[in-house]
């Protein structure tokens, strides 16, 4: 199965036209992913390499069947983006722009989340559910598909999970990248949701790092409503109070938001936290070992 | 980004909450003609981006202009928290009958603004939340609806503020401060204490005002008031380069790729028995470029005495990285050692292209626990 992009998925990418957004969007198309169009305002008529590119996305849904959108526009026309996907029916929306304003991203949320869509992002690496499709930037050769699941706040960070887990001979069902920004779509616990419903996903590793509480909420999530094991790493130890390490949420608030606030939280509800990646995926291959 | 407490109430003035007349001042002849022009007994406050300021003795009550100019000499210099106070805001002393508290936050968690009022005002927050939360008043607004009279009506009677004319007055604040909230792509805006003086009159007395740093662009006149002195002298180097940098207390420079992975080197050079001297994060890729405008913000700290390259190769592979590491040291001189770990696509290659080259002070390590002990040791 996987979670968020399948084979079904049928992918129109906002911004195909940009040099960011042509050259994932390419890479995207030939790992498989069904990429069947691109929109950016004013160039509808042309191709890349073959990818037909539309003014409009209600033009991608009625010609080309998208059903899945990655948005690569810049910043200040993101939220517009979203919205744009949203109005024409487009059920998951993945955001990987950097920088949207936090007040922009609330109203986006706000109007989002009533309709049941799937948003991922901003500020993220996309998802990947190997073996099927990638949607985003990951670095697919990286991953082998399998059955852990694996959610996280951090690109490079997964990736060198994922990486590590294949070197012990696992493979992921998918990968999702929630971002590292104060107003994500998905929270820990919309993934987590996923994961649990998932019948490729066996284990869950969630790796998360400083500020705010998705963290926390999550642990009381996984004992409550998970038979799923999940193992976690949280970054940041080491971070001081009120400097935004690198993603625009990763900030300790007075003293709400350390990391070993989140490890206690965890733990105390039953999730084992890793103290380095190594040790992460040597726990997952452990775990699986045990249940095998 | 945070303001001081001068420039929140600048804003606060323009969207029409009151504050009391006041002048910045940098030296204490400045205090003095600014004293001399308000009249009267003013307040001499340092401005410094922390809290603390009245226990660490920044914050002081003068008579005259003389007087003014004397507590300014004694606040100007001061190192509060690691601030050191450079600028003074001369304001005209208030009388003050009650001390109340309002902010407006932005909820990550909720995922709504948050209003937070109270009449225990004057001292911490969490203080009142933990020891008399009922005395709190909390209320989350719809982005959409946004600001709606009863919300200030749910706020005031829920607190408790009896007095026809202060709910009047606060009513009014209340709404003000949502519209400069969404205005200015605030983050947070408190008025700690919001007085209400002997004549009835309520005014904001201070101010701790903080803006998204990714709502800038729409802002120019608020992110001119960045005061550059404050920053710490490498860190304002790396904003010049576009180096995504903090600067941190230790000996062990830190550069890596993605905020994630360097946060998590940070972790493991700590768990190395060493301190990191810096988070920096290089983004995606790994060119040559980017790699010598990093060392030298790294290396521009006197305290860093060994440097850990903690790459993880992606779509930039670990091959190029490798020869992306090579050229930029080639390009500049750096005396530190280095030690590297290339971990991801094309590791293997990367670091055969490293051993063959083998800088002298260039150590290169297979996984990033080993890389950090080496890191440790070789800082020690």
């Amino acid at each position: 199965m996987a979670i968020v992009v399948d084979q079904d998925t049928r992918l129109v990418v906002q911004g195909l036209t940009g040099s960011e957004g042509r050259f994932h969007g390419l890479r995207n198309r030939n790992y498989g992913t069904n990429v069947v169009a691109g929109v950016t305002p004013g160039k509808g008529g042309q191709d890349v390499e073959g990818i037909p590119v539309y003014n409009t996305v209600a033009e991608t849904v009625d010609h080309a069947g998208a059903n899945t959108s990655l948005i690569f526009v810049p910043a200040r026309f993101a939220a517009d983006a979203v919205y744009e996907a949203v109005d024409a029916g487009i059920g998951t929306v993945i955001v990987i722009t950097e920088h949207i304003p936090a007040h922009e991203m609330l109203r986006v949320y706000t109007y989002v989340r009533p309709k049941g869509i799937t948003m991922i992002g901003p500020n993220c690496p996309g998802v990947l559910s190997p073996g099927k499709t990638n949607v985003g930037i990951i670095p697919a050769e990286v991953f082998a598909e399998g059955a852990i699941g694996l959610v996280s706040r951090s690109g490079t960070l997964t990736y060198q999970i994922g990486y590590e887990l294949v070197q012990l001979g696992l493979g992921n069902s998918s990968i999702v990248g929630i971002g590292g920004d104060p107003v994500p779509g998905s929270s820990f616990i919309d993934v987590l949701e996923k994961f649990e419903a998932d019948s490729q996903t066996e284990l869950v590793v969630m790796v998360g790092e400083i500020g705010g509480n998705e963290e926390e909420k999550a642990a009381e999530f996984i004992r409550d409503r998970m038979s799923k094991p999940v193992l976690a790493y949280i970054a940041g130890f080491t971070a001081p109070p009120g400097k935004t390490m690198g993603h625009a949420g990763a900030i300790i608030s007075g003293s709400s938001g350390t990391a070993q606030a989140k490890k206690e939280a965890l733990e105390a509800c039953g999730v084992r936290v890793g103290t380095t990646p190594t040790e992460v995926a040597q726990l997952v291959a452990d775990a699986v070992g045990a249940r095998a | 980004m945070d303001l001081y407490e001068y420039q929140g109430k600048e804003l606060f003035k323009r969207f029409g909450i009151p504050v009391s007349e006041g002048r910045l001042a940098t030296t204490p002849d400045e205090a003095r003609a600014a004293a001399a022009e308000l009249g009267g007994q003013v307040v001499v406050k340092a401005q410094v981006l922390t809290g603390g300021r009245g226990k660490a003795g920044g914050i002081k009550l003068a008579n005259d202009p003389d007087d003014a100019r004397a507590k300014a000499e004694q606040i100007l210099g001061l190192d509060i928290r690691g601030h050191v106070v450079r600028r003074l805001w001369i304001e005209r002393a208030s009388e003050i009958a009650k001390e109340y508290y309002l902010s407006l936050t932005f909820d990550r968690g909720a995922k709504r603004p948050l209003f937070m009022f109270t009449t225990e005002g004057g001292i911490d927050i969490e203080e009142v939340a933990e020891s008399t939360p009922e005395k709190l008043v909390r209320l989350h607004v719809d982005p959409f609806e946004g600001f709606q009279p009863w919300q200030a009506r749910r706020l005031i009677f829920g607190a408790e503020v009896d007095d026809p004319n202060e709910q009047k007055q606060i009513l009014s604040i209340v709404g003000k401060l949502y519209e400069a909230f969404v205005a200015t792509d605030a983050m947070l805006t408190e008025i700690n204490p919001l007085i209400v003086t002997p004549e009835g009159k309520v005014k904001a007395l201070d101010s701790k005002f903080t803006v998204d740093d990714a709502a800038l662009f729409r802002h120019p006149d608020v992110a001119e008031m960045r005061d550059l002195d404050a920053v710490p002298p490498e860190e304002r180097a790396a904003r010049e380069k576009g180096v995504t940098y903090v600067k941190l207390d230790g000996e062990v420079g830190i550069l890596g790729n993605g905020a994630g992975l360097v946060m998590s080197t940070l972790d493991v050079i700590a768990l190395a028995g060493g301190r990191p001297a810096n988070f920096c994060d290089l983004g995606g890729g790994g060119d040559a470029e980017g790699v010598v405008d990093a060392l030298g913000v790294i290396t521009a700290d006197p305290q860093v005495k060994s440097i850990f390259f903690n790459v993880f190769g992606g779509i930039t592979r670990c091959d190029e990285v490798a020869r992306g590491i090579l050229a930029a040291l080639d390009r500049m001189t750096i005396e530190h050692p280095i030690v590297v770990r290339l971990d991801g696509t094309n590791a293997e290659q990367g670091r055969e292209i490293l051993q063959e080259a083998s800088p002298p002070n260039l150590h290169v390590e297979p996984t990033m626990l080993d890389a950090a002990r080496r890191a440790v040791e070789l800082a020690s």
